[in-house]
C-alpha cells in the first residue's frame, strides 16, 4: 500500500475538475470543498477510472468519505 | 471507446486551456481550436467552463450562423452532458444555449404554453427517453397482448411529443434512441419473450426509425454506438444507481458530437467533399517510383486488399452524393496512370470530380479544389496517411477537416464513418447523380476553352430551364437545398417541410423551383426562389438560392424573369429583394443592384438591406436559355 504516492496524481485531477489548486490532505471531505458535489464526485471517480483503466466497485464508492478514502481505494487497486 | 480519436491528441491542453483570455473574441477563437483536439470529458468540461466565463457577459463576433437552442427533454440525468454538446457545437464554430426539463417534465413542458420550455424558444428540441424509463413496468409475467398495447401506446406518446414540439416551434426535433442496456432473460432469440424489457426496447427501437422518417424527425442511433463502441462504454449500470445518467459521462464529448452532427446537417453544415490523397492512402507504395507494377494493391495480400476497402467505401459514399477529389504530390500522368491502367483499381477517374496532382503544397492545392468545385472550404474532409501533410493543412487551413487516421489502410473507413463529417439525413437523387454532374461541369469548362467568347460558349451548351412551382415531389430536394446552400444565398433562411408546405398551401406565396438541363446533361434542382405577397401591391423575394455549379450562365436572369411573372400573376407592382449578409454570401452582395434593382431608401438595417424593382417598367433580358414550365 502506498497510498502517499497518488497525492500528486490525485491533485492534478481535482485541478483539472475544479479549474483550481485543491490543497489535498486524507481528512478532506467534499464539504471542505466548494463545488464538490455529487457530480463532480462523479467526474473525479471516472477521471481516475479512465486514468488507471480501473474499475471502482459500487460497494467501495459508497464507502468513501474522504480524500483518504479515495487514496487507499486506489492503491487497494493500481499503481501511481 | 467513446474517445474523438480523429481528432489530433493535445497532450498540453492544460496550459493551452489556462492561456485563454477573458476577451470574448480572442477566448472563442482559441477555444474552437481547442475544440478541434482530441479531449476527453474532464477537459471538455473544463473547456466549457471557460469559455462560458469569457464569453458570458458578451457574445463572441464573426460566430456564423443562427445560434443554436437545443431543448433537452429527459426522463434521467443529461446534465453531465451539457458541456459535451456545447463544445462539440464550439467544434464547428457555432454557439449553443442549452435548456433542459425538470426530471422527467417533459411531456408538460410540452403541452403547456406558459411552461418555461416555451419561453426558451428552442431551434432543436431532442426528446432523450432512456430505456429505463420506456420499459418501465413491463415484465415478463405479461400477456403479449398486453406488451404489445404498451408498445402502441409508447409510440404513440412520442409522436405526440414530436408533433407537439413541431407545431410549437416548427423546428428540428431528434428523437433519441436509447441504449440497449436491459440484460436479456432468453439470450439470442430475445424476441419471442414480448415481456422482456430488453425485447421491448429492441422492438420499440426498430418501430422508431420509419415513425420518424415519417413524420421529419431526425434519430440519434445510440443503439448503433452502442454496437460500435461497446455498451459498456456508454453506459455504467453504477452510476445508473448513483445518478440516473444513462450515459456514462466518459462518453460525453461523443454524446454532443453525434448531436451537433445531426444540427449541423440540418444548417446544411456537414462535409461534402471526401480528398484523397494517393501514395499510400489509396494505394500502397509510391507511383512515382514503384511504377504501376510494384503498387500494392487488390486481391492476393492483406494490405491491397485494405486499400481496395477503403476505395470501395470511398466509391459508395460518392454513390450517395460525396464528391471525390485527388490532391496528391505527384507528376500529374504518374498520379493518373492507375486510374486509367491498373486492373485492381475500383476507383477510376470518372469518379473523382476534381483531380489535382502537382509538387505545390496541399493547403495551395486544397484551396484549388474548394476553388473549382465552388464549396467551401470547410466542406472538404482530407485523407492523408501522412502526418507531416495533415498538420500542415491544419495549421493552413483550419477549416479543412483533416481526420487523424493510422497509416494502417485497414481502419481509414472507420476512422471516416466514425468522425461523421458527412452526416446527412437524406439522400435525393440529385445526391445520387452528383459526381456525373461534376463529370459534366468538365466537359462543359472543355467547351468553355475551346469557345472563343462568352456568348457562343452559352449558345453552345443548349440550356433549358425547368421551372416548377413548389410541390410535394420535389419536397425533399427544395429542403435540403433551403438548408445547405450557404454562397448564393440572399438572405440563409432555413425552412423545413412543413414551411414548405405551408407555401404550397399560400395561394399569396409562391416557390419555384429550378431545373437545368444542357448538352452535357442533367445539373438537376439548381435554384429555389419564393415569394409572398405584402400590402396588395409588393411581391417580397424572401427567398432566392442557387447552386454555384451553374454560376455565370444567366440563370439568375431568367429566374428574375420567372419571379416577375409569377409576382405579376399574384397581382404584384413591385419585386422587393433582400440581401441579409452572413460570413459566407458576399458573393451575392451586389445581385440585386446588377439586376437593374434599386436600394429602397430607408429600409436598411444593420441586418438586412432590401431593393425594388418597378414592374411596370420591367422588360425580361435576353438570355441563352429555353424557359418552360415542367
Amino acid at each position: 500500500m502506498n497510498e502517499a504516492a497518488f497525492y500528486p496524481v490525485l491533485s492534478e485531477v481535482f485541478r483539472d475538475v475544479f479549474m483550481r489548486d485543491v490543497a489535498l490532505r486524507p481528512d478532506l471531505t467534499a464539504k471542505d470543498v466548494p463545488g464538490w458535489d455529487s457530480f463532480k464526485q462523479i467526474e473525479i471517480i471516472v477521471a481516475l477510472e479512465e486514468r488507471y483503466r480501473i474499475k471502482f466497485h459500487t460497494r467501495e464508492l459508497d464507502a468513501l468519505h474522504n480524500v483518504g478514502d479515495l487514496a487507499r481505494a486506489l492503491a487497494g487497486k493500481t499503481q501511481p | 471507446m467513446t474517445a474523438l480519436y480523429w481528432l489530433p491528441a493535445l497532450p498540453d491542453w492544460r496550459a493551452r486551456l489556462r492561456a485563454i483570455p477573458d476577451d470574448a473574441d480572442e477566448a472563442w477563437r482559441q477555444g474552437v481550436a481547442l475544440a478541434n483536439t482530441r479531449l476527453d470529458f474532464v477537459a471538455t468540461n473544463a473547456l466549457d467552463a471557460v469559455l462560458r466565463r469569457a464569453t458570458a457577459a458578451a457574445t463572441p463576433a464573426g460566430v456564423p450562423g443562427k445560434p443554436i437552442r437545443l431543448a433537452l427533454l429527459g426522463s434521467c440525468t443529461l446534465a453531465h452532458l451539457h458541456a459535451g454538446l456545447r463544445v462539440a457545437a464550439l467544434r464547428r464554430g457555432l454557439h449553443a444555449t442549452l435548456y433542459e426539463s425538470e426530471f422527467g417534465q417533459y411531456w408538460q413542458d410540452l403541452s403547456d404554453p406558459g411552461s418555461a420550455l416555451h419561453a426558451f424558444r428552442p431551434s432543436a428540441v431532442l426528446l432523450a427517453l432512456d430505456a429505463h424509463h420506456l420499459a418501465a413496468g413491463i415484465s415478463a409475467a405479461d400477456p403479449p397482448a398486453a406488451v404489445a398495447a404498451r408498445l402502441a401506446e409508447t409510440l404513440s406518446r412520442i409522436g405526440e411529443c414530436w408533433r407537439m414540439a413541431r407545431a410549437a416551434f416548427g423546428c428540428q426535433v431528434i428523437q433519441s434512441v436509447p441504449l440497449p442496456l436491459h440484460p436479456p432473460l432468453l439470450g439470442h432469440n430475445e424476441s419471442r419473450l414480448p415481456g422482456s424489457r430488453a425485447a421491448f426496447i429492441a422492438a420499440l427501437s426498430a418501430e422508431i426509425r420509419p415513425m420518424a422518417e415519417a413524420e421529419g424527425v431526425d434519430v440519434l442511433a445510440l443503439d448503433a454506438r452502442a454496437a460500435v463502441d461497446g455498451l459498456a462504454a456508454w453506459h455504467d449500470p453504477g452510476l445508473w444507481h448513483r445518478a440516473k445518467q444513462e450515459v456514462a459521462p466518459a462518453a460525453a464529448p461523443l454524446y454532443g458530437d453525434l448531436v451537433l452532427r445531426l444540427i449541423a446537417s440540418r444548417q446544411g453544415r456537414s462535409a461534402k467533399c471526401l480528398v484523397l490523397d494517393l501514395d499510400n492512402t489509396l494505394w500502397g507504395g509510391v507511383i512515382g517510383d514503384d511504377g504501376l507494377e510494384g503498387l500494392v494493391l487488390g486481391q492476393g495480400s492483406a494490405l491491397g486488399e485494405a486499400y481496395l476497402a477503403f476505395q470501395d467505401y470511398a466509391r459508395e459514399l460518392s454513390r450517395r452524393g460525396i464528391i471525390l477529389a485527388v490532391c496528391s504530390k505527384n507528376d500529374e500522368a504518374n498520379a493518373l496512370a492507375p486510374f486509367d491502367r491498373h486492373p485492381e483499381m475500383l476507383l477510376r477517374r470518372a469518379d473523382i470530380a476534381c483531380f489535382v496532382a502537382n509538387w505545390s503544397d496541399k493547403a495551395t492545392n486544397l484551396r484549388t479544389i474548394a476553388a473549382e468545385l465552388n464549396i467551401g472550404l470547410d466542406s472538404l474532409v482530407f485523407v492523408d496517411d501522412n502526418p507531416f501533410e495533415r498538420n500542415l493543412v491544419r495549421q493552413e487551413l483550419p477549416m479543412v477537416a483533416v481526420p487523424e487516421v493510422t497509416d494502417d489502410p485497414a481502419l481509414f473507413a472507420r476512422t471516416l464513418a466514425d468522425a461523421g463529417y458527412f452526416e446527412s439525413l437524406a439522400v435525393t437523387e440529385d445526391d445520387r447523380a452528383r459526381t456525373a454532374q461534376y463529370q459534366g461541369n468538365r466537359a462543359r469548362e472543355a467547351l468553355r476553352a475551346t469557345a472563343t467568347d462568352l456568348p457562343s460558349y452559352l449558345r453552345g451548351l443548349a440550356m433549358r430551364l425547368l421551372w416548377r412551382r413548389f410541390d410535394r415531389i420535389g419536397l425533399a430536394r427544395t429542403v435540403q437545398l433551403i438548408n445547405k446552400t450557404n454562397q448564393f444565398n440572399l438572405t440563409t433562411r432555413r425552412y423545413g417541410e412543413d414551411d414548405v408546405l405551408a407555401i404550397i398551401a399560400d395561394d399569396r406565396a409562391v416557390g419555384l423551383q429550378l431545373r437545368l438541363l444542357d448538352r452535357f446533361g442533367d445539373n438537376g434542382i439548381i435554384a429555389i426562389l419564393i415569394g409572398r405577397m405584402r400590402d396588395g401591391c409588393d411581391l417580397l423575394i424572401d427567398t432566392w438560392l442557387m447552386s454555384c455549379r451553374v454560376l455565370g450562365r444567366q440563370v439568375e436572369l431568367a429566374s428574375l424573369a420567372l419571379i416577375a411573372a409569377e409576382a405579376r400573376r399574384l397581382g404584384a407592382t413591385r419585386l422587393i429583394g433582400e440581401y441579409v449578409p452572413t460570413a459566407k454570401n458576399s458573393m451575392v452582395k451586389d445581385h440585386y443592384e446588377k439586376l437593374g434593382f434599386t436600394p429602397l431608401a430607408g429600409a436598411d438595417t444593420a441586418e438586412v438591406r432590401r431593393y425594388v424593382l418597378d414592374l411596370a417598367g420591367f422588360a425580361p433580358a435576353e438570355t441563352f436559355i429555353d424557359v418552360t414550365e415542367g
